[in-house]
């Protein structure tokens, strides 16, 4: 017989396996955190994202320009000097979601990407690295003369 | 079904350089339809993976603020010309694709 138990039980379990069914080839990388992703704050996507806000690093290289004409499309490299990289993310301060990506270095991987992002004002970029359980981050200005958010 | 996936792969001096580009409207939901004046649903890819030789050597999970088109570039130690990559995506609404490319 089903009752609302069982139902909501056979639900759980459904969804269970079809995100076992996604998260497969990824091996044990993180899943896309909805709650960072959504934060509309940036201290609290980074906690969302990492567990704690970083504090800023030499080790960090954050290559971004400093006016960037068209915010649609804002070109930006982050490398590092530190070992055991295990993930770089990028946030846009201001924009209505902060976290703009967040990027698994596998071991073998070298720790540096380049990407291009949206951004929808002037504002600071921060590139978070984390490596030996450590996070580290550099930030930078960008002045964006068209926003990339509006249609 | 021709892939969204355009991937420059080259093997140098051990390691391998990869510069990808999806061809991808990565719509931010928060884009009004100038005409009905209603927000354009969210469409971005969410996660992107590449695999070389059974191993991941790169995961991104990605937000609206990536740009359309989205361009990564990164690169990593092995892989030699001929070799091929895995390149898995995942979009917000579920869609999935596999493309492959070789190395170069």
């Amino acid at each position: 017989m089903m009752n609302r138990r069982t139902v909501i039980k056979a639900v759980a379990t459904g969804g269970a396996l079809i995100g076992a069914g996604v998260l497969m080839p990824r091996l044990a990388m993180a899943a896309w955190n909805t709650d960072a992703f959504k934060a509309d704050n940036q201290g609290a996507a980074m906690k969302a994202l990492l567990g704690a806000e970083p504090s800023a690093s030499s080790d960090v290289s954050l290559k971004a320009p400093s006016i960037a004409e068209n915010g649609a499309v804002v070109p930006v490299t982050v490398k590092t000097s530190a070992t055991n990289v295990e993930s770089i993310s990028l946030f846009v301060e201001g924009n209505p979601t902060p976290l703009v990506a967040e990027f698994m270095i596998p071991a073998g991987t070298a720790p540096q990407i380049s990407t291009r992002i949206r951004m929808g004002k002037t504002s600071v970029i921060t590139a978070v690295v984390k490596a030996d359980g450590k996070l580290m981050s550099a930030s930078q200005e960008t002045k964006v003369t068209i926003g990339g958010c509006g249609g | 079904m021709a892939g969204i996936m355009k991937v420059k792969a080259k093997a140098k001096k051990g390691a391998t350089n990869v510069k990808m580009m999806a061809k991808h409207i990565m719509e931010s939901g928060q884009r009004k339809d100038k005409k009905t004046g209603e927000l354009i649903p969210a469409m971005f890819l969410q996660e992107l993976t590449v695999q070389h030789a059974g191993k991941t050597v790169f995961a991104g999970n990605l937000g609206t603020a990536i740009s359309k088109n989205p361009y990564i570039a990164f690169s990593f130690e092995g892989g030699a010309k001929g070799e091929e990559l895995t390149i898995n995506w995942v979009e917000n609404t579920g869609k999935t694709g596999t493309e492959t490319a070789a190395i170069k």
